[in-house]
């Protein structure tokens, strides 16, 4: 589960059952898919259970556009 | 063709795994309202990122008059699915709106012409305009039947012999055999019945459909049995095939064979057992030339 809320910077809180071994990664992929969204400033709070790259992007991309209230498409 | 949640990313990961010939990723039935948008895109990077390699990738999209649908067509074609599947098909209009949709996002990306769709008949309506549905695009690549609407919508319950969907299982498959596409029936339910499922698949494969809609990986394997021609069945097919070939070669169209007349029927019947065998993965392709 990903919530995103108003931030200075990008503040990735990863709470992950796979943080040890791919806690960088994640961060990486959240970053990146913010970045792509165009968003710099947020403070994020990530529940992860060991979800594929794919579904946090979906995860995050669907967050962001609830927040901001942007419906965008990235290919 | 396996039907999976478009909100579950685990079976969304996994689907392909068991093996089915194709895979439906619902945005409709399966999805709230609340959840549309984040299933649309967890349905979209998993096409964009998991490898399912020969297997037919389907989504089923919401319908075009919902807030949803003309979304759903934009993010699956971004995502370069092979089908997809039109809920609650009732006029061939309907099917060119949604061509409409798909062409004009396929222009965006320039993939034109890729994209192809089955039409879900679940009405009344939808079975007296099948085959008019079953013609109305070039893209229309099979028609199927989903039979929890369509017997609600004839105000009757689903039966476990079905007698309730006999016309339009009929329907579907002739339209469908006219139009020259596929046709697949609809989900059985009760996972925990497999004796009725199995005689459901006995039942639409007689019938003439090309295959059947499953909820659960367990019904996979009962589908290919059914679908299956026995050694028997393509033994007298490879019989068939050989002595029309040799009769041919003599010049002759009509020969008996074992006593029984072969004429083109008994041919085409006997390709299609063999095609099926090769496609079942129980004889060599190459026997299919």
């Amino acid at each position: 589960m990903i919530t995103i809320g108003p931030g200075e910077g990008l503040d990735i809180e990863l709470d992950s059952s796979v943080a040890a071994q791919f806690g960088r990664q994640i961060k990486s992929v959240i970053e990146e898919t913010l970045s792509g969204l165009g968003i710099s400033d947020a403070k994020v709070k990530a529940l992860d259970k060991g979800a594929l790259d794919c579904t946090i992007r979906a995860r995050v991309t669907a967050a962001a556009v609830r927040w901001t209230g942007k419906d965008v498409w990235k290919d | 063709m396996m039907f999976v949640p478009g909100n579950n990313p685990g079976m969304m990961a996994d689907a392909h795994i068991y093996g089915p010939d194709s895979i439906m990723l619902d945005l409709e039935d399966s999805v709230t309202m609340l959840e549309k948008d984040a299933a649309r895109l967890l349905v979209y990077n998993a096409l964009k990122s998991i490898d399912y390699g020969s297997t037919e990738m389907v989504v089923r999209i919401n319908p075009l008059n919902t807030p949803y649908g003309k979304k759903d067509v934009e993010a699956v074609v971004k995502a370069g699915v092979d089908v997809i599947r039109m809920p609650k098909t009732e006029t061939a209009e309907e099917v060119k709106e949604l061509e409409a949709e798909i062409l004009k996002v396929e222009k965006e990306i320039g993939r034109e012409g890729e994209t192809r769709i089955m039409a879900a008949i679940e009405s009344a309506l939808g079975v007296v305009n099948a085959y008019a549905i079953a013609t109305a695009s070039k893209r229309m690549m099979g028609i199927a039947l989903g039979a929890e609407d369509y017997s609600a919508n004839l105000k009757t319950n689903r039966t476990p012999g079905g007698a309730e969907l006999l016309l339009a299982r009929e329907q579907i498959v002739v339209a469908a055999r006219a139009a020259g596409i596929a046709c697949f029936d609809t989900v059985y339910s009760n996972l925990d019945d497999m004796e009725s499922f199995r005689k459901e698949v006995e039942l639409i494969k007689t019938l003439g459909f090309d295959g059947k809609s499953i909820i659960n990986p367990r019904q996979i394997e009962i589908v290919n049995e059914v679908f299956t021609p026995s050694e028997k069945e393509i033994n007298k097919a490879r019989a068939v095939v050989a002595a029309i070939r040799e009769a041919q070669a003599k010049g002759s169209g009509v020969i008996s064979l074992n006593g029984k007349m072969v004429d083109r029927p008994v041919v085409i019947r006997a390709e299609r057992t063999i095609a099926l065998a090769a496609a079942a993965g129980v004889i060599d392709k190459e026997e299919m030339l």
